[in-house]
């Protein structure tokens, strides 16, 4: 009797820690601990295989600073991330503009509208990988063949094994993979936009470009720097669509930086030098998030004065 | 009248290319997957005459591709229930209960999100060898989960919010612990919330590669993604089984999407437009 007493007497706050806490336990042991564990690992120079660990402090840092491979890879992705990021947003904007005039002139955007949208999103990486590699196929490859009949190419083209065409194959692929997300996002920012507005703008006789670039853009803003926030942090990461696609070739041509990560940890299996690699990553990809955080906060500031 | 007609003209036709940009690359892998080897090494004929079944027979009897399904699913759906009870739970004390720094703990929670997976892949690799996990189910198990509970965090405690309080408070008057009423209040009205966030997961755990590549060592624990980028092609890569096979991959999340795509949807831009 005491016992449950005190059982129902138990503290909210009590209850409270209790459910938060085996959630927060996972997260802390498969992701706090080892992004420290990495910190920790990018500090010794480790090679399981032959059984060496030793402290090195920060002589691995040393090698980052000037290994070129490293800052290849870190250009390749700052490419692909820009190229990749500017494309999906102006298609995902071409595409979210398309999708509200015909919820406009139907009153509601057909449902199969937004199945085709959210197919690229659901289809996982490594088939779309697969997908895109037949299409770009050299020989046989359904792109190729496109172009050579409608007479824009004379030979075909060996696109994966083409430098400055490979890490652009990739890039259309992301695009394919990603635009079309980012497009109902745009799409679900436009329907929250008050119809009054463009009313009001008609009866002022203002036209459709005007009346995207002074209602919906403005309005807009949040949900564009959103986007580009979650598509930033997602193309600086990109390591399974290139990976699959081309390896990180021809030569190192496509080799991001998670790739060249991957391959120092569990090719050469050099588990020191290989968490320096992943702790640059990791530092970018918090420098970039804090930049933009920055630009969001001044952005919202602006906005309420 | 004609800049009328030209404007619709304009617009049918940019939809027409969006629909193909879209539909095309999944199209062309369908046409692959039922065409004859000998069609697959000519163009034209964009259809093949005879197609065939072949590609599907060989991908289906394939034992090592069936077993990485079945790996998938297993792993798909342990993820599943294990990131939506503890995640739901942690939700409901964050939306609810009166504990300290529930800032704090959603701001972490979210910047795990931004967590490049390479740069934890050292370190949990090791740990998950000293804890003898790894090429087992259970460490990607629990590493998608970890790795889904942010996002799943997020939604539900959105979702809780949204339910009156009045409902949780007439509980607790009535005699309910929280624990009796999250169970029997909370949770019957939230379905349909919990059904998004599990529907999330599933799908964040069926397509992920990196932790799946690192953390399994054979086909004990391969799942399909890992399968069929490491697809055996002896002497020529067989495109036509591989397009099969990625069509299979691919099928279960196509259909959870088709039939659920208006609640991914209404998911994934609840959190990131009205948030």
């Amino acid at each position: 009797m005491t016992m449950l007493s005190a059982r129902t007497r138990l503290a909210d706050s009590t209850w409270g820690y209790l459910f938060a806490a085996p959630a927060l336990s996972l997260i802390g042991l498969l992701a706090l601990v080892p992004i420290l564990g990495a910190l920790w690992l990018s500090l010794h120079r480790r090679l399981p295989i032959f059984g060496i660990d030793e402290f090195v402090g920060t002589l691995n840092y040393a090698r980052l600073w000037s290994d070129e491979r490293f800052w290849a890879a870190t250009r390749t992705t700052l490419y692909f991330t820009g190229l990749s990021v500017t494309l999906e947003l102006g298609l995902g904007f071409v595409l979210a503009l398309l999708l509200s005039h015909m919820t406009s002139s139907t009153q509601v955007a057909p449902r199969w509208v937004q199945v085709v949208i959210v197919i690229p999103w659901a289809v996982p990486t490594v088939v779309s990988a697969q997908m895109w590699g037949w299409l770009y196929h050299s020989e046989y490859g359904l792109l190729n063949y496109l172009f050579a009949a409608g007479g824009i190419v004379s030979e075909p083209v060996d696109w994966l094994s083409d430098p400055t065409w490979a890490i652009h194959a990739a890039v259309l692929m992301d695009v394919w993979k990603t635009a079309p997300f980012a497009a109902l996002l745009l799409f679900a920012g436009m329907t929250a936009i008050p119809p009054d507005l463009y009313q009001a703008a008609r009866v002022d006789g203002a036209g459709a470009w005007a009346q995207f670039r002074l209602i919906t853009l403005p309005l807009l803003l949040p949900v564009v720097m959103i986007v580009l926030v979650f598509r930033t942090m997602d193309a600086v990461r990109v390591f399974d669509a290139v990976y699959v696609l081309t390896g990180g070739g021809p030569g190192n041509s496509t080799e991001t930086l998670s790739i060249y990560a991957y391959k120092v940890l569990f090719q050469t299996l050099q588990f020191g030098y290989g968490s320096t690699l992943a702790t640059a990553i990791f530092l970018i990809v918090a420098g970039l998030t804090a930049v933009y955080l920055l630009l969001l906060r001044r952005h919202l500031r602006g906005g309420s004065e | 009248m004609i800049a009328r007609w030209v404007r619709r003209g304009l617009l049918a036709l940019s939809m027409v290319l969006s629909v193909g940009f879209c539909l095309g690359p999944i199209v062309w892998q369908v046409i692959t997957s039922i065409k004859p080897d000998a069609d697959l090494v000519r163009l034209p004929p964009i259809l093949s005459a005879t197609p065939t079944a072949a590609h599907y027979a060989a991908v289906l009897g394939d034992p090592s591709l069936a077993h990485s399904l079945l790996n998938s699913t297993v792993v798909a759906a342990g993820a599943t229930g294990l990131a939506i009870t503890l995640g739901g739970c942690c939700a409901f004390a964050l939306a609810r209960l009166p504990i300290m720094g529930k800032t704090v703990i959603l701001g972490m929670v979210l910047s795990i999100t931004m967590f490049p997976p390479i740069a934890v892949m050292s370190s949990l690799y090791l740990l998950v060898r000293a804890l003898g996990l790894r090429d087992t189910l259970l460490a990607l198990i629990l590493t998608h989960a970890a790795y889904a509970l942010p996002l799943s965090i997020w939604i539900l405690t959105s979702f809780f919010r949204h339910i009156p309080a009045v409902l949780y408070q007439a509980a607790r008057v009535d005699g309910c612990s929280p624990l009796s009423a999250f169970v029997r209040v909370i949770l019957p009205i939230a379905k349909p919330g919990l059904a998004v966030a599990a529907l999330l997961v599933f799908i964040f755990s069926w397509n992920e590669f990196m932790f799946a590549l690192t953390l399994t060592a054979s086909e004990a624990s391969r799942t399909a993604p890992v399968a069929l980028a490491l697809f055996p092609g002896l002497h020529e890569i067989p495109w036509g089984d591989i397009a099969a096979a990625s069509l299979v991959v691919t099928a279960p999340v196509a259909v959870l999407a088709l039939l659920f795509q208006r609640h991914i949807v209404a998911g994934l831009t609840a959190g990131s437009v009205k948030g």
